[in-house]
């Protein structure tokens, strides 16, 4: 019975059957026929795989994997590619048009969200799944100080990170009394309801009409607001992320986030005050997603609750895992895939969600340390 | 009003109570949030639409309504329960021995599956569930009790009945209780654990399914977005209950509705959403033990 129930005909007829109701007979038989093709590839994959794992193209593959694992740690730290990617990356506006640039510097502040997640998930595991919240928080006060107050971008800039990383801590006191996935649940209470507030504080926020007409950054008098202007913009910021957050980690506060994430009993024993670096971790991130929130403000002259729903909060999650948790390198090219790939697959639109969905299943089943993640890195609660 | 909002409140709470249920059982047993469960619920109500449709189409509503509405009611649950074990046995066993909060993203992949699998198949607008039962109702001290209502909150207590009759006193009750104690132990004194994980996300899929049934009817409306919200709610209210325990999905659920239905009419409806949230955050504060939960301490 178990030898059928595993049959690829019997997996394929049972994923078919519970797909019937919602496309009916045709839809169905062509999913059971891809179905059946598609888990008795796997099947044969796997039977080869297990006979003769000594096989010569096994070794090509194990040796292919081996130099792929190393090859970006080395790369990205080789002079000669850091000075052609940053060449290239540097060039880039002068070839795309408008469009492309749009989504570049759209994937930069993704990367500098991704790169403040990163910090919470990736470095203490802490599974925030509210992130998005800060972000909003941090757009919102730039549109409202600009639009009510008319304070500039480099005034609001300060005063809007610090509102950020205030309402970080003030989340975090209290959450940190609570154990992984509880946390991760109050994380998203938190987001909905900074949403919710958003989107029902007529008065103050208009709603759900949003603010526009925010004023654009000036530097030396001089106001940034074509595209290719803002490209070099976000860059800086995307620079300073990285270079700041990279310092982070590598300080003793970084290594005590590390070693959180390991094992909190066992870090508390070692006289690390867990709660206090729990803290710290929560408030810089968000202080990056503020960051990255006052940007998406500058850039689109617009806020609305429309962009910071829950999904926003899982696709900057994906972003991390896909990259891998606790890399950075990792992380940016995490960001750069999930913002690139849908926009150069505008046909197939309306199945990246799907996509999405299943790749994450997928990546927690066959490789949950993600693109380039080390060894080693663990969830715990 | 005071028994409008007590009548409207104990229906939305014996909804809520329905789903909660299947998030304290698997909760119980596996420690993983089912992030999932709320699409299964939004399942149970797409499929009530599709059967209804079906038989409507074939003429058996015609000839005769409790029979096409019974089947409908059947079939929806059996592929509910079947979608909850094909979820647990692709998404959530391979990953029974990874690192705690791998489960729970893997549940948010498959969340994110489901709804934009129904968006995809059955279209972004609201579904229309026919009209079938007009809004007759019976005046009861001054308050319009409909009978949709009077059966949403009957069916529930019904099933809450029986699910405790079967958690207390069937073998596999017992085997399911076993094994939420302690994993090892069971499958030593020979209990399968996987026939028993199975039999969870069966059974808790299937209450899903008819609190989503049950919803398609009272609302008349069914949107591919409803899983989320109603997921939330009802972890809300397991929580609230003290995860884990199946008596307090049920209090807690019943609670919830009806705070939710109290707050919404004497404080303010703009925030309807909000209060759950609110609520939760509260108890996971206060006590995030729950009800009746029982604290769980750290082990090394």
């Amino acid at each position: 019975m178990s030898r059928f129930t595993a049959s690829p005909f019997f997996i394929a007829l049972w994923l078919a059957l519970l797909f019937l109701p919602f496309k009916g007979f045709k839809a169905a038989g062509i999913l059971f026929i891809a179905l059946f093709a598609a888990v008795s590839l796997l099947k044969v994959f796997k039977n080869y795989l297990n006979r003769d794992s000594d096989h010569y193209f096994i070794n090509i593959l194990r040796i292919a994997v081996k130099i792929y694992g190393r090859c970006p740690y080395l790369k990205l730290r080789s002079i000669a590619l850091t000075l052609l990617i940053s060449g290239l990356v540097m060039a880039l506006p002068f070839y795309w048009d408008d469009y492309k640039i749009d989504i570049a510097v759209l994937a930069g502040i993704y990367i500098i969200l991704a790169l403040g997640l990163n910090i919470v998930v990736g470095f203490t595991g802490l599974l925030n799944l509210g992130f998005v919240a800060f972000y909003a928080i941090g757009a919102y006060s730039y549109a409202l100080l600009n639009t009510k107050l008319g304070l500039g971008f480099w005034a609001s800039l300060p005063l809007s990170v610090m509102l950020v990383t205030l309402s970080g801590f003030i989340l975090a006191i209290p959450a940190l009394r609570l154990r992984g996935d509880y946390l991760a649940i109050v994380t998203l209470g938190f987001g909905e309801i900074v949403r919710l507030v958003l989107n029902n504080w007529d008065s103050f926020t208009k709603g759900p009409n949003g603010i526009g007409g925010i004023e654009p950054p000036h530097i030396f008098g001089m106001q940034i607001s074509s595209l290719g202007h803002f490209y070099y913009f976000v860059i800086i910021f995307v620079l300073l992320a990285v270079f700041i957050i990279r310092r982070v980690a590598a300080s003793r506060i970084g290594r005590a986030w590390i070693a959180i994430r390991e094992d909190e009993i066992a870090s508390s024993s070692i006289g690390i005050n867990t709660t206090a670096y729990k803290l710290y971790s929560f408030a810089f991130a968000a202080f990056w997603a503020g960051l990255a929130g006052v940007l998406f403000a500058a850039k689109m002259q617009f806020v609305s609750p429309e962009s910071f729903t829950f999904m926003e909060s899982v696709l900057i999650l994906c972003m991390v895992i896909l990259g891998g948790l606790g890399s950075i390198p990792g992380v940016i090219l995490g960001a750069i895939i999930l913002v690139m790939l849908p926009e150069m697959l505008r046909e197939v639109q309306l199945y990246r969600m799907l996509a999405l969905g299943s790749g994450l299943v997928m990546l927690m089943i066959f490789r949950p340390q993600g693109l380039l993640g080390g060894k080693g890195v663990s969830f715990r609660s | 009003m005071f028994t409008q909002q007590l009548i409207n409140g104990l229906t939305l709470g014996g909804v809520y109570a329905l789903i909660a249920l299947g998030y304290t059982m698997v909760y119980g047993i596996l420690e993983l949030i089912n992030f999932a469960h709320g699409e299964i619920y939004m399942l149970g109500a797409y499929l009530g639409i599709i059967f209804l449709a079906f038989f409507t189409a074939i003429g058996l509503t015609a000839y005769s309504l409790p029979l096409a509405l019974v089947l409908t009611f059947v079939l929806s649950v059996i592929f509910c329960s079947a979608y909850g074990f094909t979820i647990e046995k692709i998404a959530y066993k391979p990953l029974r021995n990874a690192p705690r909060l791998s489960p729970l993203i893997s549940a948010i992949g498959v969340s994110i599956f489901l709804q934009n699998y129904v968006m995809l198949t059955q279209g972004a607008t609201d579904k229309i569930f026919p009209n079938l039962f007009e809004k007759a109702g019976i005046e009861f001290i001054g308050t319009r009790v409909t009978y949709t209502q009077i059966f949403i909150i009957a069916a529930s207590a019904v099933l809450m009945l029986f699910l405790n009759l079967f958690i207390t006193k069937t073998r596999m009750g017992k085997a399911m209780r076993a094994v939420a104690q302690d994993k090892v132990m069971a499958s030593l004194v020979g209990i399968n654990i996987n026939t028993v994980i199975s039999a969870t996300f069966v059974i808790g899929s299937g209450l899903a399914a008819v609190a989503g049934l049950m919803v398609a009817v009272y609302y008349g409306l069914v949107n591919y977005s409803i899983g989320y919200t109603a997921g939330i709610k009802a972890f809300t209210a397991a929580v609230l209950g003290g995860i884990g325990s199946i008596p307090g999905a049920m209090v807690g659920g019943i609670l919830l509705g009806l705070i939710e239905s109290f707050s919404a009419a004497y404080i303010s409806s703009e925030y309807k959403d909000a209060y759950a949230f609110i609520i939760l955050i509260i108890i996971l504060f206060v006590k995030p033990s729950g009800l009746f939960g029982k604290t769980q301490e750290e082990k090394v």
